[in-house]
């Protein structure tokens, strides 16, 4: 245990080899695809080649039809066609069905590629077609990023927006910070009232209500979501007690509604925002609420003006810990929330297993990231102490 | 003082309402029926039983504990050697590794396991075993090097001169002196380890193969697929595991583990 530097790191180097190889390589290559642009490039690299140097004007010159026609034929015989398929096809729906046809065809066009690609196909004839097919030759592309935010490129070149009914995500990221916001607020108002009589308890009580909130706490969070969905059932608990309380006469569907997923993600977050309020809390002079009373300060002021201003840091911090974790959120939503309370964590999910696209799953989580990063350097420019552990 | 009552009330309020759905799985997991009602309409064991028998629950318990303990072993064993480096030593960049402990905390799960789950399909570790402790053991690893930095702090260096000076070499010293001292933090470290990684659901969601299911990833795909009242037993044991857990965390706080 010498205090030198080298026997020190060498300590520390295999967590750091762990971290390195098993987070921030993998990390920062998958958000690289969010902007990687290597399906053309890859499956048709002499095609790609010819129209990085072609000016955008009229057709491409006539080897560019060559290669196309040769390239895409060895393609679909080495059966590598499909991720270029989908990567056109995701910008401009229909180019899978006319590269698959082309392909198909491509035997028959080798004599003369130029006219007899037209003639199999008009779009082969466009200046846009084959515009579209520059845009793809790499190496990066802002395609991912642009249609995260419900935009993309025209035939142009500029940006413009996408058609109304694929302008999915502004809704989506609105909707995840406005569920964020919402949890966010209700945590700190219902964890104030509990780190407030928490802190104000002697130290062995305040110890065992403590534990009250540390058990929902170390419980998983799966259990805690999955003890939301059997009681918030059609024929559960809570529906069968509010009718025979005689506040209903029929159930109310709560399963895969907005109310259910805000109901279970306050439940889950709350005690990361009850913790640090009574951390703080538990550490105010109780004499300086007296001296406000005895200075002739009401129930109201000694709060508003003594006990809010001072405990701000541990209530402010919570309200932090509970927003950055609930802009992330992926099971509670799934279990039970419907179709429309999906946030983005769902999104990212949908596109690495349902329907895999890679540069979607990494545009989205590269805002997702940015959402949290902004929110946590917020939070330490407003927030004394956030970020150093209490 | 009628504010502090009303103040008292609400807290009484919410604390009810953080404990209540995990107190009302507990009856409905004696159910007798499978209708979930409150109170149950008969009291039996059957879930426990049709859970003790299932061979995919006893085998989602199987892959939780091998999992979380293959985890808590290398989170441990790494992120102490970690926190020992890090509070001996002053080298270039140790504010940047402190700072890189924070990132696998504060990334949402679902970007990690986006990222994990391309990486290790490229190198042949997706849904396999090693591949899903090197995942929880990312997640897991912080808070074994906060728990045992906080037990760090109080370490009087004095004493590893005295050691040195009573001829103690450094290994000795380290298990004589050191390891006593700093042995709850790394008991409370490895305590937090292990819970999170016996809890951990996204990075499994991707990451583990059909035979290694969790106990929450079991939990999930009965939840989602077919409802089976089997779960409000699974959930139950899952708790009384937790509770061990928050036991042990408490118990190790008192002797001056914990985080914070």
């Amino acid at each position: 245990m010498r205090r030198g530097g080298l026997p020190a790191f060498l300590l520390v180097l295999p967590l750091l080899a762990l971290l390195v190889l098993s987070f921030v390589l993998p990390v920062g290559r998958m958000l690289w695809t969010a902007v990687a642009d290597t399906e053309l490039a890859d499956t048709l690299p002499d095609t790609a080649a010819v129209l990085r140097g072609w000016n955008g004007e009229g057709l491409p010159p006539e080897e560019a039809f060559a290669h196309l026609v040769r390239e895409l034929d060895t393609a679909l015989a080495e059966r590598r066609l499909g991720l270029l398929a989908q990567r056109l096809n995701f910008e401009q729906p229909g180019m899978r069905a006319l590269l698959l046809r082309t392909a198909r065809a491509a035997e028959n066009l080798r004599d003369a590629p130029r006219e007899r690609l037209i003639a199999l196909d008009a779009r082969w004839g466009e200046a846009e077609t084959w515009r579209l097919l520059r845009s793809a030759a790499g190496p990066v592309t802002a395609l991912y990023l642009l249609r995260a935010v419900d935009l993309r490129r025209d035939p142009a070149g500029g940006v413009a927006p996408v058609a109304e009914e694929e302008a999915i995500y502004r809704t989506l990221f609105l909707r995840t910070l406005g569920i964020a916001a919402l949890v966010t607020a209700i945590c700190v108002v219902l964890a104030y009232p509990v780190a407030a009589t928490l802190a104000a308890l002697p130290a062995r009580l305040a110890a065992w209500g403590l534990v009250l909130v540390l058990v929902p706490f170390w419980t998983s969070v799966l259990v805690r979501t999955t003890a939301w969905f059997v009681l918030l059932q059609r024929e559960g608990p809570l529906n069968a007690a509010a009718i025979a309380l005689g506040l209903i006469e029929h159930p109310l569907p709560m399963i895969g509604t907005r109310f259910a997923v805000v109901l279970a993600m306050v439940h889950v977050l709350l005690p990361f925002a009850i913790l640090p309020a009574y951390a703080v809390m538990r550490r105010l002079d109780p004499s300086l609420a007296k001296a406000a009373a005895s200075l002739g300060a009401g129930a109201w002021a000694r709060f508003w003006r003594v006990h809010l201003p001072l405990s701000f840091p541990g209530v402010a911090a919570g309200g932090a810990m509970v927003f950055l974790l609930a802009v992330g959120y992926y099971i509670t939503p799934a279990l039970v929330g419907g179709p429309r309370d999906q946030m983005v964590a769902s999104f990212i999910a949908f596109f690495i297993s349902q329907t895999p696209n890679w540069g979607m799953a990494a545009a989205l989580s590269l805002l997702l990231l940015a959402m949290t990063g902004a929110a946590a350097l917020l939070a330490r420019a407003l927030i004394p102490g956030f970020g150093r552990r209490a | 003082m009628t504010p502090r009552i009303l103040v008292g009330a609400a807290a009484g309020l919410v604390l009810l309402f953080l404990l209540a759905p995990i107190l009302a799985i507990l009856p409905l997991s004696f159910s007798a029926s499978d209708i979930l009602r409150l109170p149950p309409e008969g009291w039996s064991l059957r879930w426990y039983a049709a859970l003790l028998s299932s061979e995919r629950w006893l085998l989602a318990a199987r892959n939780s504990l091998l999992v979380a303990g293959a985890t808590t072993l290398l989170g441990t064993v790494l992120g102490t050697l970690a926190a020992l480096g890090l509070h001996f030593g002053r080298f270039p960049g140790r504010g940047a590794v402190l700072a890189l402990l924070a990132a696998p905390v504060v990334t949402p799960s679902i970007v990690t396991a986006a990222a994990l789950f391309l990486a290790y399909s490229a190198v042949g570790l997706a849904g396999t075993f090693v591949g899903l402790v090197l995942a929880h053991t990312v997640i897991s690893v912080p808070f074994v090097v906060l728990a045992v930095l906080a037990s760090l702090r109080s370490f009087d260096p004095a004493l590893l001169r005295a050691a040195a000076s009573l001829g103690a070499p450094p290994a000795a010293a380290f298990r004589r002196v050191v390891l006593p001292l700093i042995a709850p933090g790394v008991a409370a470290g490895a305590v937090f380890a292990f819970a999170t990684s016996f809890d951990e659901f996204i990075l499994t969601l991707f990451l583990a193969g059909p035979g290694q299911f969790t106990l929450p990833r079991q939990i999930y795909a009965a939840v989602r697929d077919v409802w089976d009242p089997t779960i409000c037993a699974a959930a139950v044991l899952l708790f009384l595991a937790s509770m061990l857990l928050l036991l042990a965390s408490e118990a190790l706080r008192r002797r001056g583990g914990g985080i914070g």
